[in-house]
């Protein structure tokens, strides 16, 4: 039988390690979207004194490429301090994996970007980001291009959706370009508001809708 | 892993049948010159007798003349020609206008874009939540412009088969061409062009245990058409192409094989599939209409997991499918047919083609029904989604 990835890829895609969810979590993240195609959730536990990375566990909605890296993520990051964590590529995950076709990065660079988003959520929520930038438009535009349309499959800064973003003594205020009543406005809000929420100077966020 | 390959991708390509590779045989060691005029040498007349026989047989079983069949080299070629034929014909004298569904096989759809670019514009119908044209939508598509309308017979990936008589009577009470790409259809669902006022009809060898490389493309008498594939003067000037005889001859041998009987059959299969997973795996959806689909053609979404893990761990217990997920197409885009039919990318995403064959049995339909529950619930348990429901349901 002849497969498209190699034999580690086929492993991990087969029993796949520390797969589930850590209740109550000290950071999780999730990255992509049911719109889009993949997801892919991580959960993390932080030992307070070492700050390592004692637990983690990930979920998975999506391909083979998806749950290896989903797998391979969590082997790599575990027992790492934050900072260690925080820098794992895409291609140590992938040369761990003994390599993925150049056509699933898109689908595997998720569970990068979940562990590096999960570990950012535990810093905010514990008061540990370092350098604290004030928030400002462009900060929140760029998170913004982690919320996904679901009408679109596509972000919703590049679809044009976010009409106006304002900051004004700690409330964030943003405009999105769809109905209240829209099939997504839920959804999209709850994104939205997983991601602003936790920045460090963010004291109120209020996500208005155009109709 | 398994050793026993259940093949259950029968829509995209079929096993040869040891049958038609016999009747075929000839024709490659013995008979193997060019079909020649009535006036050249024995072996070329003889190649031109048996061309003229599969002709015969495949135009027969379409209920139309020899002259109204032409052979090519699959149904990727008789779509092509058929839709640039008639726009090469037509295009000046008529009209610039054609109208296709938007759930066409790539053939049709690609066609349709590539005569945009010169000029033509084109319809592209919208479809209901099972597939279906609507007749009174298309019949107020059509303009003094409307050269051609191109809508398959069944579907390729959800199997709902249109109302072809309804379209064609339109089509013929306007004086529109009408073509249907009948790929999946032909030699399994009537298509009698004495009934049905199709003009032209896309048909091929492939779906049904016959040679790949062979197809043919059904024309009416006196349909407009250009050639433009230049050349010889083969296929009464309308294909120009050394005769391949030995396909010709397989595909009328794979046509004579079907038998109403294995139809049933495989309608069979296909029914005890779609009832056991609908009643056995929660959450999952039917795509396409539940009776108005090909005998062979079951299609469902597994909602909360992706397509392409589901076909890789099938794989690896040694079934073949197929899924509409954009993980699994080269173009990284979820099935343009699961979006049509009013589906968003979780429904495509989730999407499994079981597509039934001669060489299937019951046991592979338990089979695969047993192998594609456990792996849908094994990978539900590692997703984020739809665990409320999973326990609601389950």
């Amino acid at each position: 039988m002849k497969f498209p990835y190699s034999e580690t890829v086929l492993e991990h895609f087969r029993h796949p390690r520390n797969v589930g969810k850590i209740e109550n979590p000290d950071g999780k993240a999730t990255e992509g979207s049911p719109a889009c195609g993949d997801m892919v959730a991580v959960y993390i536990d932080v030992d307070p004194k070492t700050k390592t990375i004692a637990d983690i566990k990930f979920e998975s909605y999506g391909c083979a490429s998806n749950i290896a890296t989903g797998s391979i993520i969590t082997e790599l990051a575990k027992g790492k301090t934050l900072d260690e964590a925080k820098k794992i590529t895409w291609k140590e995950a992938s040369e761990a994996l003994g390599g993925l076709p150049k056509i699933k990065v898109h689908c595997s660079v998720l569970a990068v970007e979940g562990l590096r988003s999960a570990i950012q959520n535990y810093e905010e929520r514990h008061g540990l980001v370092k350098e604290q930038k004030p928030t400002t438009v462009e900060v929140i535009r760029q998170r913004l291009k982690k919320v996904i349309n679901p009408l679109t499959g596509l972000n919703v800064v590049r679809t044009n959706i976010v009409r106006d973003i304002e900051i004004k003594d700690g409330t964030v205020r943003v405009l999105v370009d769809i109905p209240q009543d829209h099939q997504f406005a839920h959804a999209i809000k709850e994104d939205i508001t997983e991601r602003i929420e936790p920045l460090w100077d963010v004291k109120k966020l209020v996500v208005e809708f155009t109709e | 892993m398994s050793d026993r390959v259940v093949y259950l991708d029968n829509a995209a390509a079929t096993r040869l049948d040891e049958r038609v590779l016999e009747a075929m045989t000839p024709y490659f060691f013995d008979t193997y010159a060019v079909a020649t005029s009535e006036f050249g040498y024995s072996q070329g007349i003889e190649a031109r007798e048996v061309l003229d026989g599969a002709r015969e047989a495949l135009a027969d079983a379409l209920g139309a003349s020899p002259e109204e069949l032409i052979f090519t080299s699959g149904s990727t070629e008789s779509s092509n020609i058929a839709l640039k034929g008639v726009a090469l014909a037509l295009g000046k004298k008529k009209g610039k206008h054609m109208i296709v569904s938007k759930i066409e096989d790539f053939p049709v759809l690609y066609s349709s874009q590539a005569l945009e670019k010169q000029g033509f514009q084109v319809t592209y119908l919208d479809v209901d939540g099972d597939g279906f044209v609507d007749l009174d939508r298309l019949r107020d598509s059509m303009t003094n412009e409307t050269i051609l309308v191109s809508i398959q017979h069944a579907n390729q990936e959800i199997g709902t088969i249109q109302d072809i008589e309804g379209i064609g009577r339109i089509c013929r009470e306007k004086g529109v061409l009408f073509h249907t790409d009948a790929t999946h259809t032909f030699a399994r669902v009537a298509l009698d062009v004495k009934n049905i006022p199709v003009d032209l009809a896309t048909v091929s060898a492939h779906t049904i245990h016959g040679p790949k490389g062979t197809g043919g493309l059904y024309i009416r008498q006196g349909t407009q058409i250009a050639k433009w594939v230049d050349g010889g003067f083969q296929e009464f000037n309308l294909r120009a192409g050394l005769e391949n005889i030995a396909g010709a001859v397989g595909f009328a041998k794979a046509v004579e094989l079907v038998t109403p009987e294995e139809t049933k059959r495989l309608q069979e299969m296909r029914d005890r599939l779609i009832d056991r997973i609908l009643a056995e795996i929660p959450n999952s959806t039917l795509n396409g209409h539940r009776w108005k689909r090909l005998p062979q053609n079951a299609n469902v979404t597994f909602h909360f997991v992706e397509g392409e893990s589901i076909t890789l761990h099938l794989d690896m217990r040694g079934f073949a499918v197929s899924t509409g997920s954009a993980c699994f197409s080269r173009s990284l885009e979820g099935s343009h047919v699961i979006f049509g039919i009013g589906g968003d990318h979780e429904r495509a995403h989730g999407s499994i083609r079981f597509t039934f064959g001669r060489y299937n049995t019951m046991e592979d339909v338990d089979a695969v029904l047993q192998a594609s529950a456990e792996i849908v619930q094994e990978l539900r348990s590692i997703s984020p989604l739809g665990k409320n429901k999973e326990k609601e349901e389950g």
